[in-house]
């Protein structure tokens, strides 16, 4: 029986948390501040946990099923996601399609919970939601499809850890276009900037954490966690796609992952730091410019 | 074979029943329903006997038409087919008993199950059918029927105009199927099935650009779709239900048989097939999110569930094509298991919206709202059929969805398809699909049944009775079945995926241990998530046991009196989309603006009408009437004259007949 996998999901179950709090130390050291904690997420998981709870009298049972089965569906895709270099504990052909859908349905049902407030803020955010990922979806798997064409194999766990220098060398400017549109989705997806501001209070501006605004206690805690699984899973695929060193060995790798994923979360302070968000009307063109990367891509590849 | 003889013998029997109990509405709808229920089960035993041993049972007997036996035959592939047709049309009976009481003394019911159960036994004649006659004249009992169903409203000036255009459609569609058909049998020189050997190049291109258009008129390819918006949503619940789920699947059915009967197709048909996919399944689900009526709505989707099998059927075609049978396999499988998971959450999601318009008297989803409170039951069965058809997991259509994508991405690897590009097109469209499906049903689900009451109607809904719940959770649980049952649901269709790839059943999916492991493992990780949804509810629940739990507004942002009117509508949760899509949907707003310090009503409406039915086919049926105005005299209402016609008609052609000889 083999542990690894066993040992690197419950690393990732811990961790993901850790990566929030270094992307806004980072843009807090931008910004001159000292900033938060860098286990603030945590904190605030242990507080949430032990509140009580509101819920509007307009929701339904499904506004309290949403962030169960958000959290549960981002974790059926943690379960996909390889851990570096090394595989996943559920891996089979294909399994990046049901990686894919599960997203599809942790936003399906934030969404749907979002709409049970009857809030038009909530109501707001919901639909720009649907529409930023029905433009993302494709962009992603476009790049999904040409690294299994690079590398002849369709799971998740088995592409991945393939890409080494040797694939880098071969195929390098499409690997890079492909990792450039997984970024842009990476940032819509998780609501960072430039597409959504994660500190702003303005409802009229938000997306994803407008659609949120109902929940409480041990709901938010779940959201929170989930949201912090969804920007880990992503992540994971971005790093693991760009490292391009294989040791064989589980902790060496495990440690170069890890590394990787702490150069992501500064970089992506860094970019929050250095940007600011974008227009909404201008958010659909950077999807479809993350799109026409991948296609072009995959043209690359496929010549 | 003799069951489903005698399930076609009770649907006819319990059809003129019903016609002759015309007079007691009670009785004709007894009859009428306990005729579909009765002729599904019956038909259901051989076909899942047939679907699960892979068995070939048929019957042929002389009669006194040219071109053939009387010859019916019952295949995995038929099965396929039969299965949603049998149990689809025994369930929407058993709803539409209730759903059409209110109109008992005002319409004649006996004629409406008369039309009914006639339909169900020309659907199954047409699938059952191995005569290219027989299968004509089963073709037009269903479209007629089919036609009466629809108008069954008559008094309602859009259904009548709405019937016309289906009644239209539907004969143009049969037009190139007579030709289909009499170009099959001269070339077979029977109208046999199991006479048509292989054809000419040439000729089997023509015969499949025939059944492109003639089936696909049926099944609603975009640009024949036309008349499906508007019929489907005219006819009672019940019967859209079986218009949606399986009568337009008889298109998919004849497309499925011509090219058995044709065998190896030519890569471009698969090419064809692809494009036609897209561009159903993306236009299908743009214009369903610019809808505010529901049953429109679920109609535009039925054209974009058609897409997906027709991409699928693209891919096995041009698997089968280029020599990759894995990749055939995988396509033809998506496309069969999509014909039965669409019929499964297409009718229920078309009886869901029957039981809102019945609740509330309005299918105009920006009067809806709330509705989840007080239709629990719709509710709960509406948002599992709305997840289905999105193609989420643990639902039945990821897995359809799921063998498509797996067959795409393995004729996209290095030693996949010489020019992978239609499978690349496969992903990114079933992925842009996936995404604007999920978002037009998390509108429809949320702006009809969450949130608050937008109207009086909305606030004093009242939940379907028994009889209509019952099909609805019967069906929704089908929808979970066939997502956690996916090794064994796939496994079944093994036969008929043979049947049209021409490999033994037990060679499909290469070696068969491998694909069962791989959906074995799709069912663990659906099972972890399932788990895990339970977990953490019983984790909240422990948390929640000793503290608060209020109930309370609302946030509002500080505003004090929000009313269920500020709430975003169907049109404004669409806005992104319409906007994007504005050159293809063309959507009219008609509004007036509030002005002044003391502002009158301001009003604003928006309205997508078909572009193709307006800019395309309504010009040219325009020129088509001009040029045709001249032969008016000809028609002008006198028997006696049509009757001579057609005596001259027929003694030319004996004339004609006679000197050929």
């Amino acid at each position: 029986m083999n542990l690894i996998p066993g040992i690197h999901l419950a690393a990732a179950l811990i961790l993901a948390p850790f990566l929030l709090g270094v992307i806004n130390r980072t843009k807090a050291r931008i910004a001159g501040r000292a900033g938060a904690p860098l286990l603030q997420l945590y904190f605030d998981l242990g507080k949430l946990l032990h509140k009580g709870a509101v819920y509007s009298r307009t929701t339904t049972w499904l506004f309290r099923a949403g962030p169960l089965v958000g959290l549960a569906a981002v974790f059926g895709a943690l379960l996909l996601t390889p851990f570096g270099k090394s595989g996943a504990v559920l891996a089979f052909d294909a399994d990046l399609v049901l990686f894919a859908y599960w997203l599809g349905l942790m936003r399906f049902v934030t969404v749907l919970a979002a709409l049970d407030t009857g809030s038009s803020f909530e109501g707001m955010g919901a639909s720009r939601e649907v529409f930023f990922a029905a433009l993302a979806e494709p962009a992603f798997l476009l790049g999904l499809l040409g690294l299994a064409r690079v590398t002849g194999s369709v799971s998740l766990s088995a592409m991945l850890p393939e890409v080494t220098a040797a694939t880098w060398l071969a195929a390098g400017p499409a690997l890079a276009l492909i990792a450039a549109a997984w970024l842009i989705i990476l940032l819509a997806e998780n609501a960072r900037i430039p597409v959504d501001d994660p500190n702003t209070h303005l409802e009229l501006t938000m997306i994803h954490e407008v659609m949120v605004l109902d929940h409480g206690g041990p709901d938010l805690a779940m959201i929170l966690y989930g949201a912090a699984l969804k920007l880990w899973v992503m992540g994971a695929l971005l790093v693991s796609l760009l490292t391009p060193v294989r040791y064989g060995v589980a902790w060496q790798d495990a440690l170069v992952f890890l590394g990787g994923m702490l150069l992501l979360a500064v970089g992506i302070g860094l970019i929050e730091g250095a940007m600011a968000r974008l227009r909404l009307a201008r958010v659909p063109q950077l999807l479809m410019g993350a799109f026409a990367l991948a296609a072009l891509a995959l043209m690359l590849i496929m010549k | 074979m003799s069951l489903v003889l005698v399930a076609i013998g009770i649907l006819m029997a319990s059809a003129l029943a019903s016609l002759l109990l015309a007079r007691a509405p009670r009785l004709a709808t007894a009859c009428g329903v306990a005729g579909a229920i009765l002729a599904g089960l019956a038909g259901l035993v051989p076909s899942f006997r047939v679907l699960l041993t892979g068995a070939h049972e048929s019957l042929a007997m002389a009669w006194h038409m040219p071109g053939g036996n009387l010859h019916i035959g019952l295949d995995a592939v038929s099965a396929v087919f039969l299965i949603p047709v049998f149990l689809l049309t025994a369930l929407a009976a058993l709803y539409g008993g209730s759903y059409l009481r209110p109109f008992w003394g005002k319409r004649s019911i006996g004629f409406a199950w008369f039309c009914f159960n006639l339909l169900t036994a020309c659907l199954v004649l047409v699938i059952v059918a191995r005569n290219g006659l027989l299968f004509l004249m089963a073709w037009e009992g269903m479209s007629l029927a089919s036609f009466f169903l629809v108008v069954f409203e008559h008094d309602k000036k859009e259904t009548r105009e709405a019937g016309w255009l289906y009644l239209v459609a539907t004969h143009l569609g049969t037009a190139f199927l007579l030709i289909f058909f009499a170009l099959l049998g001269r070339e077979a020189q029977s109208l046999d099935f199991d006479c048509i050997g292989t054809m000419p190049q040439g000729i089997a291109n023509a015969l499949f650009l025939l059944a492109v258009i003639g089936f696909g008129t049926k099944a609603g390819f975009m640009p024949f779709h036309v008349w499906l918006p508007e019929a489907h949503p005219a006819a009672p619940s019940h019967v859209s239900a079986v218009l949606s789920g399986v009568m337009i699947k008889t298109g998919i059915y004849g497309l499925v048989r011509t090219l058995i009967l044709l065998g190896h197709p030519p890569a471009w048909w698969g090419w064809t097939l692809v494009g036609i996919g897209l561009s159903s399944g993306i236009l299908g689900v743009v214009y369903a999110l610019a809808q505010h009526d529901l049953k429109r709505l679920l109609a535009y989707h039925s054209v974009e569930n058609i897409g997906i099998i027709a991409l699928g059927l693209g891919l096995g075609v041009l698997g089968l094509s280029t020599g990759h049978p894995l990749v055939a396999q995988l396509g033809f499988a998506g496309a069969l298991l999509h014909v039965v998971n669409h019929a499964l959450f297409k009718g229920l999601l078309f009886l869901g919206a029957g039981a809102v318009a019945h609740g509330t008297g309005t299918r105009d989803m920006d009067r809806l709202g709330g509705l989840a409170k007080t239709m629990p039951w719709t509710a709960l069965t509406f948002i599992i059929g709305a997840a289905a058809i999105a193609g989420l997991p643990p639902f039945n259509g990821f897995v359809s969805e799921f063998l498509m994508y797996y067959g795409a991405l393995l004729a996209c690897l290095p030693g996949g398809l010489a020019n992978p590009l239609p499978a690349i097109g496969l992903v990114a469209g079933l992925a842009l699909i996936g995404g604007l499906a999920a978002a037009c049903f998390a509108k429809a689900f949320g702006i009809v049944f969450l949130g608050a009451p937008r109207t009086e109607a909305a606030r004093h809904a009242h939940e379907c009775g028994f009889a209509m719940r019952l099909p609805m959770v019967i069906l929704a649980a089908a929808c979970i079945l066939i997502g956690f049952g996916a090794p064994w649901a796939v496994a079944a269709l093994k036969p008929a995926v043979a049947g049209l790839t021409g490999v033994p059943a037990a060679q499909v999916f290469g070696a068969a241990p491998r694909s069962m492991t791989l959906l074995m493992e799709l069912m663990i990780g659906f099972a972890a998530v399932a788990a895990a949804v339970l977990l953490l509810g019983f984790l909240r629940r422990r948390l929640l046991q000793n503290r608060p739990v209020r109930r309370s507004l609302t946030w509002d942002c500080g505003y004090a009196a929000p009313t269920p009117r500020m709430q975003y509508t169907a049109s404004s949760f669409a806005l992104w989309f319409v906007d994007a899509f504005r050159w293809i949907l063309r959507t009219e707003r008609r509004r007036s603006l509030p002005r002044g310090y003391f502002p009158d009503a301001a009003f604003m409406t928006t309205e997508t009408p078909d572009g193709f039915r307006d800019l395309v086919f309504r010009p040219v049926f325009a020129q088509v009437r001009w040029a045709l105005a001249s032969l008016r005299w000809i028609q002008h209402g006198r028997l006696q004259l049509y009757i001579l016609y057609i005596a001259a008609t027929l003694v030319a052609l004996l004339i004609w007949y006679a000197s050929c000889l």
